[in-house]
């Protein structure tokens, strides 16, 4: 059976991806958000997950504003990048995993979560930057079910929606009837708001109460409107919700084995945390 | 009723409808002809994808912040900004009326 290993969420800022080209890792400014990933580094190396369920928001490449899904999910061989208007580098493409789609699918839409289905699908930096952060080589050793959630025209789904839609996945992956390791990837975040009066808005006590309450307590996340999301954490920070669906589908005892923080990395709090999910022993007796 | 937040309009229906074709116009921007095409002529592109008077005034005076009050959509008017060759500390610094330098101290003091 597959077995789901833990998670990994990361900022997906479109600066690093230039960063990444331009070789600034050591850069003072760009050292304390790059060197935060050697330990992601390292617990990929150990972990060695197949593939990768990635909750992510699309900025305007694979969708526009005239047909929106709420949430999207890839069913594709492969994943290409294409120029996204901005001046960063195309990335090379990721492959995909489409039986594991499928049955992705499938168990959302019994489990009443309707959403869109992509058998062809582009991936934007929210998917390729944290990708090329993860496995900075070569080559990219897993496969990837992309999963899009609507942060960018409002109504937006809930927090507390998408935590569930994470839950309905983690036991959607604990079904799949091989012997696949698989990592979940939410991107985004945290605090930060482009537009407005109010761009440059960061606020640091909130980011931290949320990764506190992330780890063992999403519940009280959950419970925030969007409303009050924007205000405490800007109007971009609503990305956090590809963070909550990642926390919700981890399903067995989860701990934090790594956190890194910095402000800012260009008008982000940045932030990256590796959570291990320990399965429940009697649950899986039961 | 929600309080409105201070300094923020919530990309909502109303500002989606507003701001379609200014964000459509935007999501051309992808291909790196259009942006060519958009920089031959500016006024000819923005009435090719039919922005109203308010949006051809507020792209070609670069104003950012009427952008987004007539319906433009942060994601989608920073591929026009990069067009400028603006990235998001120029614009945050345009939309707060500082320079861009105390911008990016402000950012940096968020950490602190």
């Amino acid at each position: 059976m597959a077995r789901i290993i833990g998670g990994v969420a990361t900022t997906h800022v479109p600066s690093i991806g230039k960063a990444i080209a331009e070789k600034k890792q050591n850069d003072p400014y760009w050292k304390p958000f790059f060197r935060g990933f050697d330990y992601v580094h390292y617990w990929l190396a150990r972990e060695k997950p197949d593939v990768a369920v990635v909750f992510y928001n699309d900025h305007g490449l694979n969708f526009f504003l005239d047909k929106l899904p709420t949430f999207a999910v890839g069913a594709a061989n492969e994943y290409r990048n294409e120029d996204e208007g901005w001046g960063i580098p195309v990335s090379r493409a990721i492959a995909g995993d489409p039986a594991l789609s499928w049955h992705l699918i499938n168990a959302l839409v019994a489990d009443e979560f309707d959403i869109t289905m992509c058998q062809d699908m582009l991936v934007d930096h929210a998917v390729t930057i944290p990708m090329a952060l993860m496995w900075p080589g070569e080559k990219w050793p897993v496969k990837i079910v992309p999963i899009s959630i609507n942060t960018v025209q409002h109504p937006l789904p809930s927090l507390a929606r998408c935590l569930k839609l994470g839950r309905s996945i983690g036991r959607a992956i604990e079904s799949y009837p091989h012997d696949l390791r698989v990592m979940i990837v939410g991107t985004g975040g945290l605090s930060h708001q482009l537009d407005g009066k109010r761009a440059g808005f960061i606020n640091k006590e909130f980011d931290q109460f949320c990764m506190d309450k992330l780890v063992g307590e999403p519940e009280t996340l959950a419970r925030y409107s969007i409303h009050d999301w924007v205000e405490e954490a800007g109007a971009q920070g609503v990305e956090f919700l590809n963070w909550m669906a990642m926390r919700g589908a981890l399903t067995g005892n989860v701990s934090e084995v790594h956190r890194n923080y910095h402000i800012p990395i260009s008008n982000t709090a940045a932030a990256t945390v590796v959570l291990e999910n320990h399965e429940i022993p009697q649950r899986r007796a039961a | 009723m929600e309080q409105d937040i201070a300094g923020t309009i919530m990309f909502d229906g109303v500002q989606a409808q507003k701001g379609y074709a200014l964000n459509r116009m935007c999501f051309s921007f992808n291909s790196a002809a259009n942006r060519a095409a958009f920089l031959a002529d500016e006024d000819g592109y923005c009435r090719k994808f039919g922005l109203n008077t308010e949006q051809c005034a507020a792209v070609k005076s670069r104003d950012v912040l009427r952008m987004i009050e007539t319906g433009g959509n942060v994601y989608y008017l920073a591929k026009l900004a990069g067009i400028f060759g603006l990235n998001v500390q120029d614009i945050g610094a345009q939309q707060t009326g500082t320079t861009v330098d105390e911008f990016k101290a402000k950012l940096a003091g968020a950490g602190r």
